[in-house]
């Protein structure tokens, strides 16, 4: 006869930076069901943003993630810019570009190394880390910061890219690829990767259209998705660049394609340093007229996606955030059980998980209690004010 | 001269608990363990468990789930422990004081010894915060 136990996982656990509770119910090593808890994150920053006006919703969102902090703005951007069809000069959607490929190379460098660190091969992790240095330094002259740059604004880019800077900037990523290249070899030659992670939590294709994943763990399962090039937004339609897609599935595929991609970012940005044309950073917009408004970007980990509604005030009336992770988390169910318990975190990992960008809201679905959603809140309260009225003979 | 405070100042061993951050506080405090700005010169070192902890290292705005598990684990922290709060968030709620799921603030869940400011603070200022540390528990190593 079997015995099932039940493995709690978090919510600060060592492995993970971010708070988050797993249940593995195992069968001896065999992991037979999943079951998660999140919340620990959630900030109500959509309610937040709600409060503020455009400008300072900008720098709300860039806080929703810190690996994101380029990518959420610039979807916050374009929804505005969507309602109001402002146009953006082109030299700031190259620089838009130049910040958001950047941004991908240092959180797939950061994938990379917290991968390593969650097989128990810190080599990896050492290595990942320090070579993302340069990135960091080049983030540094860009935009000024290391981390939550402040650089986008609606209707443009707040800093420009000096001249003086390019070379400089060649020459981080100069250094850069050569470390890339290094890394690639030895992650993808050493025969204790190939073991541990080659046939690990496969996602099938089927799988990954069912559960509608995004990003890297959809192009690793053969997916061909990428926003860039589908809905071509900043100056990813006058680059050329490939998009990386693999057929296996598995957590190898999954590294590979991330590996991969780095050096299509490469590519990216030395093309939009050479080809940025002179001219203006920031078309001042001023008002925002009434109207809906959607923003779509390739984030690192996949599509990020911003709804923003407005009434004319100076504030957004509705302000609804899709991150990547909301999608590709479901996947994980799909891929761990039957697997053993030691490979569990690896496939956790695999998809790039981002808390602290899911936890737009959280979902309830407990299957024996009765559970409330908006709509049964509104009938309720409505209730409530009828037997007030009631009460007090006011209507 | 207390012996724990002597042995304390030369290898401090730290949890990190991230109480619901943006992440960018957590990254560039794994920034300052890989080679770069590498704290384990000064034997600083991130550990599994509080329990066998010496600093517990917070950020983030404690949101309303998080709080009664940043309460225990303080509990289970062997003495003398100490608090260092890193980041805008934690050391004041920063942009999130106004929102509905965000609680009191760290220093009213439990006493703060360290605050590093910043959103987020460079890996210079962690290990600057570590140094204000030190220097704290061999203010209290001699004024025994």
């Amino acid at each position: 006869m079997s015995h099932k136990a039940a493995i709690p996982i978090g919510p600060y656990h060592p492995l993970q930076e971010e708070p988050e509770f797993y249940k593995l119910i195992v069968e001896g090593e065999k992991v037979v069901d999943v079951d998660v808890r999140i919340g620990y994150n959630h900030r109500g920053i959509e309610k937040i943003s709600e409060a503020k006006s455009y400008d300072q919703s900008l720098f709300i969102v860039e806080r929703i993630c810190g690996i994101c902090s380029s990518s959420h703005p610039i979807a916050c951007a374009q929804a505005v810019e969507d309602i109001a069809k402002f146009e953006v000069p082109e030299r700031a959607l190259y620089i838009r570009t130049v910040c958001q490929e950047l941004e991908r190379l240092h959180s797939h460098m950061l994938w990379l190394g917290l991968a390593g660190h969650f097989l128990g091969y810190n080599t990896v992790f050492m290595w990942a880390w320090k070579y993302r240095e340069p990135i960091c330094d080049i983030f540094e002259t860009v935009t000024g910061n290391r981390q939550n740059y402040a650089m986008h604004k609606i209707g443009g880019v707040r800093r420009d890219i000096e001249k003086e800077h390019i070379p400089y900037i060649l020459k981080r990523l100069d250094e850069f690829t050569k470390q890339l290249n290094m890394l690639k070899g030895a992650v993808l030659d050493d025969p204790v990767l190939h073991e541990r992670l080659k046939g690990v939590g496969v996602l099938t294709k089927e799988d990954a259209i069912d559960y509608s994943a995004l990003g890297p763990t959809a192009r690793a399962s053969g997916i061909d998705i990428d926003v860039r090039r589908d809905y071509p937004y900043a100056a990813y339609d006058k680059i050329k660049w490939n998009v990386i897609t693999l057929e296996e599935g598995d957590v190898f595929a999954k590294t590979v394609v991330r590996i991969l991609e780095m050096f299509e970012s490469v590519s990216i940005i030395r093309q939009c340093l050479d080809k940025m044309p002179q001219g203006p950073i920031d078309s001042n917009p001023k008002d925002i007229p009434p109207g809906e408004g959607i923003g779509q970007i390739e984030a690192p980990r996949g599509e990020c996606f911003h709804y923003i509604k407005s009434d004319g005030t100076n504030s957004p009336m509705r302000h609804k955030i899709r991150a990547p992770t909301y999608m590709n988390f479901p996947t994980f169910r799909e891929t761990v059980i039957g697997e053993t318990i030691s490979d569990a975190a690896i496939i956790l990992a695999a998809i790039d998980p981002c808390y602290c960008c899911t936890e737009r809201m959280l979902i309830v679905d407990d299957h024996d209690k009765q559970v409330m959603g908006v709509f049964e809140l509104i009938r309720l309260s409505q209730e409530k004010t009828a037997r007030i009225k009631d009460r007090y003979a006011l209507s | 001269m207390g012996l724990k405070e002597k042995i304390l100042s030369k290898s401090l061993y730290v949890f990190h608990l991230s109480s619901g951050s943006c992440n960018n506080c957590d990254i560039e405090l794994i920034d300052c363990l890989t080679p770069r700005y590498d704290v384990e010169r000064f034997g600083i070192v991130l550990v599994g468990s509080i329990k066998h902890a010496d600093v517990l290292l917070c950020t983030g705005s404690a949101n309303r789930l998080a709080i009664p598990r940043i309460k225990k684990l303080y509990e289970q922290m062997p003495q003398p422990g100490y608090v260092i709060v890193y980041g805008a968030c934690g050391s004041s709620r920063g942009l999130f004081k106004d929102s509905y799921n965000t609680g009191q603030p760290l220093d009213e869940i439990m006493p703060v010894d360290v605050y590093i400011p910043g959103c987020p603070p460079r890996p210079e200022a962690i290990i600057m915060g570590f140094e204000k540390l030190i220097e704290k528990i061999n203010s209290r190593k001699e004024a025994r």
